[in-house]
């Protein structure tokens, strides 16, 4: 058993340039993920959340685009590799699924034809064993009459059942590591728990990592071990699920917990929600980038707080310079939602 | 598939009908087109005209003039003799129309399908080329390029590369047809020049359609979730681009070729000089004669309402979206 984690993402920064200036949208992120845990990536549209994982499969190379840092899978840092040695990663290694199934399947291609292709491109297997695999992945992603549903169109399944078979599909190659970036944001509330479950077991079966990337803490909730918070494209707070749940230390997370309607609290006046607009990632607020909408800001924060531990726990980091103390006190009020903002 | 094949069917009558009538229409209502007067000569008497009136039976009812063109019309493109005047004539000269039709075919065809595969190749490939180096500087020459050949006039273009190419250096035949069956290498010599002609203007023009469509579809989801798979670049472009992008372009050389198969390229046959279908239209729209202008522009209408079947049934299998289930 190697200590050296799966991924291993150091310093990384994204930038684009656009006719506006420079976008910041990932500056500075580290995480790691070992085998087999389940990350959870938080954090509102436009926080980098979905950059972070794209650039780890090297979705986001662009003439615009500039990277820094390190993205290391199995110690292989694959930033800089070339575009052909990244090809064996995707589908391969590093799987992905998307948010919206409706657009993310080829809508002229058959389900199956779509689940062989990626089979037969990493693993030369003949189209008619690859058909077969295809056939068993959609059954175990729980696709009713597989070996005939593999002959339709993606118009021909529902919403959920696109999203079955795209994970049947991020599957194919059995990868190490799936990122599932939205995966339940397009989808219905009741879908949106079956899909959580599948991919529970499924990591859980196949000894799988995952990424998993929403804006929703409840859809976390049930899955991941570790969750990282993420706000104008950086962390800014970082624990395992539990310190996020029960000792949250930064008010944006707060703002987060706050917004998720919960059933096992007396029911507040209105649901908290995070007043204003995330920032331009363009031209960042001086300090920390939450400052301008928290309600808690002091003149402290016009100076950038560090992602450091400071609640003594090596593994519970966060970028927020009110005092512990004052934080527990503070905190109350915005996650039971009694003093509504 | 029965039901849709006699729903096109019915459609093709209605289609050609439809389209008999207006020719006849505007042929009685344009200035100097009475056919009497014209067959008559220079300075007739005015007897002579009527009696030439009534013996074409232009006096009758146009419904029933009508009527008996397209029973001729019809008799004619059936097999089979028929008699002398059960045929549809010529007013000028007298030669049975479907005959002259028949005539033109071969070169037209000829015309239609070299040219059809030459605009259509090097579309695709100029439209491809350019949406891959999209803002770089094989795509401005390419729309620069393309923006020229679409603005050069055909008969311009025709006669200028006959001039340079053909008369001035003779390093291709004058105009001409020959027939595939008589020489297929001076078949193919002879329509080089035609065939290039024609073509420019389209490849120019699908090069244009066919880049904006892989613009459009290379930003779609399901291409980002082919590159997520791991699959190269080449097999991106041709399984989930143009495999796409290519639909709206199947529509639009469905209905371009079967316009030039139909005589639509007056100017290419005419400039050189091929004695096509469309070159007999050119001419019998210059005499005003009418037998052999309903015969041409009913022999258009066929194609293209048939190659809009065609068309549909082809759209069907390319978008599995709109196949009925």
């Amino acid at each position: 058993m190697s200590a050296e984690p799966l991924l291993e993402v150091r310093g990384l920064k994204v930038r684009f340039a656009t006719e506006d200036g420079i976008v910041r949208a990932v500056d500075g992120v580290d995480f790691e993920l070992n085998e087999g845990r389940v990350l959870g990536i938080v954090g509102e549209s436009g926080s980098g959340k979905s950059v972070t994982a794209m650039t780890v499969l090297g979705l986001t190379r662009d003439k615009n685009a500039r990277f820094d840092g390190e993205v290391r899978y199995r110690g292989a840092d694959l930033l800089p590799m070339s575009e052909p040695q990244l090809r064996g990663y995707r589908g391969r290694e590093i799987a992905m699924i998307f948010q919206d199934p409706m657009t993310s399947l080829n809508p002229v291609h058959r389900v199956g034809d779509q689940i062989v292709e990626s089979i037969v491109t990493h693993e030369g297997t003949r189209r008619r064993l690859a058909k077969r695999r295809a056939v068993e992945l959609l059954r175990r992603v729980g696709i009713p009459n597989a070996a005939q549903r593999a002959e339709d169109y993606p118009h021909q399944f529902s919403g959920g059942m696109r999203q079955r078979a795209m994970i049947a599909m991020a599957l194919a190659c059995a990868p190490q590591l799936l990122i599932a970036d939205e995966p339940t944001t397009a989808l219905d509330v009741t879908i949106q728990a079956q899909i959580i479950e599948l991919l529970r077991s499924l990591v859980e079966e196949r000894k799988m990592a995952l990424i998993l990337i929403t804006h929703d803490l409840g859809v976390v909730a049930n899955i991941a071990q570790d969750i990282l918070v993420m706000y104008a494209g950086r962390v800014v707070e970082r624990s395992d699920k539990r310190g996020i749940f029960y000792d949250p230390q930064m008010p944006y997370t707060w703002g987060l917990l706050g917004s998720i309607p919960r059933l096992d609290r007396p029911k507040p006046e209105k649901l908290y929600s995070i007043s204003g607009l995330p920032p331009s990632l363009i031209r960042l607020p001086r300090g920390c980038a939450f400052r301008p909408r928290c309600p808690h800001a002091f003149d402290r924060c016009f100076e950038e707080p560090p992602l450091a531990d400071r609640i003594e726990n090596p593994d519970h980091l966060d970028r927020c310079w009110l005092s512990v103390d004052e934080k527990r006190v503070l905190r109350v009020a915005t996650i039971s939602g009694e003093r509504a903002a | 598939m029965t039901a849709f094949i006699l729903r096109r069917l019915l459609g093709m009558v209605l289609v050609l009908f439809l389209v008999s009538v207006l020719v006849f229409v505007i042929f009685i209502v344009v200035p100097g087109g009475d056919p009497a007067s014209r067959m008559a000569g220079k300075n007739p008497t005015r007897q002579n005209v009527i009696n030439i009136r009534h013996k074409w039976g232009f006096d009758r009812p146009f419904y029933v003039q009508y009527y008996e063109m397209m029973k001729k019309a019809v008799t004619g493109v059936l097999p089979g003799p028929h008699g002398q005047y059960d045929v549809l004539r010529s007013f000028q000269n007298q030669t049975d129309v479907v005959q002259q039709i028949k005539r033109g075919m071969p070169a037209t065809f000829s015309l239609a399908i070299g040219a059809g595969i030459i605009w259509l190749t090097f579309g695709i490939i100029v439209g491809t080329i350019a949406a891959v180096t999209a803002g770089g500087l094989s795509d401005r020459g390419i729309t620069i390029l393309a923006l020229i050949g679409i603005s050069m006039p055909v008969f311009w273009l025709g006669i200028v590369s006959r001039y340079f190419l053909a008369e001035k250096n003779s390093w291709f035949p004058d105009g001409e047809y020959v027939p595939l069956t008589q020489s297929p290498v001076q078949w193919a010599y002879h329509l080089i020049l035609p065939w290039f002609v024609l073509a420019v203007l389209f490849i120019g023009f699908y090069g244009r359609v066919l880049r904006s469509n892989i613009l459009d579809t290379i930003n779609e989801d399901y291409v980002r979730t082919a590159k997520a798979k791991g699959l190269s670049p080449k097999t991106v472009m041709r399984k989930h681009v143009l495999r796409n992008s290519m639909i709206p372009i199947v529509t639009l050389f469905g209905l371009d070729f079967a316009a030039v198969l139909g005589g639509g390229a007056i100017l290419t046959e005419t400039v050189f000089d091929l004695h096509g279908v469309g070159q007999y239209a050119a001419e019998s729209v210059g005499d005003l004669d009418l037998p052999p202008i309903m015969g041409v522009t009913l022999y258009g209408a066929f194609f293209i309402v048939l190659f809009s079947a065609i068309i549909d049934v082809l759209y069907a299998f390319l978008d599995p979206r709109i196949r009925p289930t």
